[in-house]
């Protein structure tokens, strides 16, 4: 008994369906919407977990579908597809919790919920796509149904700041269709495959391919935000906390570095890739995009700004593993998948809650709010460490494995570079942490605009309070536990193993 | 029961139905509003019967009075007209529902008969085997589709509506000009004789520039797209919706037929001309649609950007002509619903905000989120991005672009996606504001809004049937010259 082809299927339509139903739901239909969102949460979770032990046990799940003449649409579940639905589906469960609380009272919470449901459900498409044309289709999706969240809050910056992010994302979308329709009129398949389908191409397709690649890479990584791409990002801040968060851990830059990864090694293969040369160029635009953005993120003072230009250094560790050739980098790359997810989604937890009790948006309002708020700053702080690379948070098994994977590779180079990135990361949160702990506060907090919101002597609302201590004890135990059978890290040593195990 | 229908000739039904309830709502006209939402209803379930019959026995012939051709006149479908009368019909549907709520008594009188007549030339013209005949019901349309066009008797619609009927009248003249040509080389007025005895000469080439400028003028192919902003913009909205959508597609259908059967062996210079305009008109009906403030507009604009698309079948034309047919009837199709789901959007936004400025959309997002989820999923269509026809359409025409060695062409498409992106969101951003002026927000009928809304998903639901679409333009369905392909006649 394997559920066959249908449990991808029901994996997408889990959110899918709570998602259309929301959007018909009034206003004012509260409980019934916390239902619906909890309960296509829960049964994500549900068949995640099946399909988890399903591949674990060596069952195929794939459902196809004739899309254009040739060409079908392929949804799979593979061993690195459910990777990334994993994350999504506790991530989603949790954010929806948040997002519950977070909203509480403010208007259009149907409108925000649908949406919010059908992110996730392009964010499962994305992650199960077994070619190259379904990852392009969701992918897509995925830009049209966070416009209307970028832009939820109806103001002119919100407005101005969702053509900013239209403008990359569109832009990057038509790159990637052309990259796609390119390779396909040389390859005749896309159908992502272990060791790549270009490996038995002839010589003097290479400088096409070459090209194709930079298209596919371009297209990409505007979403993962690979510098000079990744200019929408801190502009998309506008957005309300939980899109924040979904958007920076799992739904946009993790669509944009997961598709990295399938290019490199689904596509074109990571030996081919590497022998056609297109790695170390990406791999020098991974590491100058980690520097950049850390230095960027020094300079900011507002909390949301800080924390973006923070994921646009962290996302770039993904794509750095995957650009040097070898297993203990890919290690490194594909579970900072996993781990960048869970403490960045705390940190922007821990912000919106901010925000939200005490009206703090900026670096220097945050002396001694530990004291005020210490339940919300210990998971800050736990994924600051996480970020920073200190053991036993899961940042430091990423960084370990990406350093011992550059010198297996011979890429000695990569050493400063993830030094002087942990030095960095030190010094734009270690002054946060400072304030919060060793600050006294001030004598009064700053207003909170347009929220009659209270807590009293409470820390926050426990739906704003309990996802990210949850996902911040998930950072520590990914890390603590590395080595346990059920951590991502050994979910991904499988994946590597089959990746250049070559039979 | 299907032996008996079996035995009934939906081609002559689909032409004759539409015309008698255009009669009964001139003898009754206070029976117009539900005789021609039931002669709609009924020619579409026509068209089902006559697309059954097509996909059990294959393309259709009809003698009509017993003479055949080269005498008497022939109805004929194949796959692609079927294509075509599926789309009219479906399209129609819509609108009509629309309609039914739009106008007031006094103009609807004047509406419904003037589109059942519309209705029954646009099948006329689908069924058509011969250009002469061809010639009758683009005259048809054109002059139905001026005269619905001053249905307000307002001074910009009459504006707008003469320019209409001049570049139609002239248009079909050339045409007409094109048809005598070849009557007098090869003596015939049916297709498929024509391509047997057409050889490349000086008046078949004359013919040949005389049908494609008059038919392109009619399809408003850039720079001959003058009249179709005014006219489409100052139209009431179902009648643009009806022009945008469905009468420019007849002249461009007759081009096409004339080129997969007669012409395209011979004229490659001349599909790279078009195929060059069409490229124009997409960069430049983009650019126009961008500039503009008012809605109508700026989704007139975007049919002129359309269009060219339609245009680039012709120089990435392949040596099967059911794959460039499917392909075109496809980009149609997929326009169609799109377009007409964008303008009667955009009809709503007017009657909600009683303007339409961009600018001043007033969040219509929350107040009108029906009609503004049509024009998104309609301008996700458009845009060419997944998942929806326009982005099957787009993939089509740019993997045709890239085997062919055409990246001219296919930075075109690229840049129009890009461009057409522009515009959507322009208007979608603008909906999620508030005004400056912040105004009271008019009722809009829930029909209204649903026409709207329904459109637009059948533009997304086509992008997953391509397969089936591409199916029914199987070679075996397709009329071929040399008369292969099984005919069945009635």
């Amino acid at each position: 008994m394997n559920g066959s082809a249908w449990l991808p299927l029901m994996v997408v339509g889990s959110a899918l369906l709570p998602g259309l139903i929301i959007f018909g739901l009034p206003e004012e239909k509260m409980r019934l919407r916390t239902v619906l969102n909890l309960a296509g949460a829960s049964a994500k979770i549900i068949f995640t977990g099946w399909m988890l032990w399903g591949v674990y046990h060596g069952y195929q799940y794939e459902i196809r579908v004739a899309f254009l003449p040739g060409l079908d649409l392929i949804l799979r579940a593979d061993s690195l597809s459910l990777l990334f639905i994993a994350l999504s589906s506790v991530l989603w469960l949790l954010t929806t919790v948040y997002a519950i609380g977070y909203l509480e009272g403010s208007p259009h919470r149907s409108r925000f919920f649908g949406f919010f449901s059908l992110c996730v459900t392009s964010t499962s498409g994305v992650a199960m796509s077994g070619n190259l044309i379904t990852f392009l289709l969701f992918y897509e999706l995925l830009t049209l149904v966070t416009y209307p969240l970028v832009v939820h809050r109806g103001t002119e910056a919100a407005r101005r700041a969702g053509q900013i992010y239209l403008a990359y994302t569109i832009f990057g979308g038509a790159l990637l269709l052309l990259g796609t329709v390119w390779l396909y009129s040389i390859t005749g398949t896309l159908e992502f495959s272990p060791q790549g389908i270009l490996y038995s191409l002839d010589k003097t397709y290479y400088p096409a391919l070459i090209a194709i690649f930079a298209l596919l890479i371009a297209g990409l990584g505007v979403k993962a935000a690979l510098v000079p791409l990744h200019g929408w990002l801190p502009e998309a801040m506008v957005a309300p906390a939980p899109v924040s968060a979904l958007l920076h851990a799992v739904a946009v830059v993790k669509a944009g570095a997961f598709g990295i990864v399938r290019v490199v090694y689904d596509i074109y293969g990571i030996d081919f890739a590497a022998a056609l040369g297109v790695t170390t160029p990406l791999a020098v635009l991974a590491a100058a995009t980690i520097l950049y953005g850390s230095l960027r993120a020094l300079a900011q003072d507002n909390l949301k700004r800080r924390l973006a230009f923070s994921t646009v250094s962290q996302v770039s560790y993904i794509i750095l593993g995957v650009a040097i050739v070898g297993p203990l980098a890919t290690i490194g790359g594909v579970v900072h998948l996993v781990h960048q997810g869970l403490m960045k989604i705390t940190l922007f937890f821990c912000a919106g809650n901010l925000a939200e009790t005490l009206g703090i948006h900026k670096v220097r309002e945050m002396n001694g709010v530990g004291q005020r708020m210490p339940w919300t700053m210990a998971a800050f702080t736990l994924g600051a460490f996480g970020m920073i690379g200190v053991p036993p948070v899961a940042g430091f098994i990423s960084k370990w494995y990406l350093g011992l994977g550059a010198l297996e590779a011979g890429e000695h180079w990569v050493i400063p570079v993830l030094i002087g990135s942990s030095l960095l990361n030190a010094a734009y949160f270690l002054p946060i942490l400072h304030r919060a702990w060793f600050r006294d506060p001030p004598d009064s907090w700053p207003v909170i605009r347009d929220t009659t919101r209270d807590f009293g002597d409470k820390e926050t609302a426990w739906a704003l309070l309990l996802p990210p201590v949850i996902t911040a004890l998930l950072a520590l135990f990914a890390g603590l536990l590395a080595s346990a059978w059920f951590s991502p890290l050994e979910w991904v040593q499988l994946i590597a193993q089959r990746a250049f195990y070559h039979p | 029961m299907p032996t008996s229908l079996m035995a009934i000739d939906w081609g002559v039904i689909v032409i004759l139905l539409p015309l008698s309830g255009g009669i009964v709502c001139v003898l009754w006209p206070a029976m117009s509003k539900p005789a021609g939402l039931i002669t709609v209803i009924g020619v579409a379930l026509a068209v089902a019967g006559l697309g059954w019959r097509i996909m059990e026995n294959g393309a259709y012939r009809h003698a009509v009075g017993g003479w055949g051709a080269p005498l008497g006149i022939d109805l004929f479908a194949d796959g692609l007209s079927l294509v075509m009368l599926v789309m009219t019909a479906l399209v129609g549907l819509g609108i009509s529902f629309y309609a039914k709520r739009y106008f007031s008594p006094r103009d609807a009188i004047r509406f419904w008969p003037i589109w059942l007549f519309l209705l029954a030339a646009l099948n006329a013209l689908f069924l058509s085997a011969d250009i002469f005949n061809l010639y009758v019901t683009l005259e048809i349309i054109g002059l139905a589709a001026v005269a619905l066009t001053a249905l307000t008797g307002r001074i910009d619609a009459l504006g707008g509506a003469m320019r209409y009927l001049l570049a139609t009248l002239l248009g079909s003249l050339a045409y007409l000009l094109g048809v005598a040509l070849l009557y007098h080389d090869a003596g015939s007025v049916d297709i498929a004789t024509l391509a047997q005895r057409i050889e490349p000469n000086a008046t078949v080439w004359a013919a040949l520039g005389l049908m494609s400028t008059g038919l392109a003028l009619k399809t408003a192919l850039f720079p001959l797209s003058f009249w179709l902003p005014s006219a489409h913009a100052s139209a009431p909205v179902p009648v643009s919706a009806l022009l945008s959508a469905l009468v420019v597609k007849t002249s461009f259908y007759i081009l096409l037929r004339l080129w997969l059967e007669i012409f395209g062996a011979f004229a490659e210079g001349f599909s790279m001309l078009l195929g060059l305009l069409g490229a124009a008109a997409i960069l430049w009906g983009s650019l126009q649609a961008l500039r503009q403030t008012r809605i109508k507009l700026l989704v007139a604009y975007s049919t002129v950007a359309q269009i060219g698309y339609l245009f680039l079948i012709y120089p990435l034309a392949s040596a099967n002509n059911a794959m460039t047919a499917g392909i075109a009837a496809y980009l149609a199709f997929s326009h169609a619903l799109a377009k007409s789901a964008m303008f009667l959007a955009a009809g709503n936004l007017m009657r909600f905000g009683g303007h339409d400025r961009i600018a001043d959309l007033d969040r219509a997002v929350q107040r009108l989120p029906l009609t503004v989820a049509a024009f998104a999923l309609a301008g996700v269509s458009i845009m060419g991005l997944p998942p929806s026809s326009g982005f099957v359409g787009k993939w089509l025409l740019l993997d045709a672009a890239i085997s062919q060695g055409r990246w001219d062409l296919a930075a075109v498409m690229i840049i129009g996606g890009l461009l057409a992106a522009g515009y959507v969101f322009k208007v979608l951003g603008y909906a999620f504001t508030q005004a400056e002026a912040p105004h009271d927000a008019q009722a809009v009928p829930a029909g209204m809004q649903w026409a709207a809304l329904l459109l637009a998903i059948g533009a997304i639901l086509l992008g997953f049937m391509a397969p089936q679409i591409f199916a029914l333009i199987h070679p075996d369905l397709t009329a071929s010259a040399d008369g292969a392909g099984t005919v069945w006649t009635a």
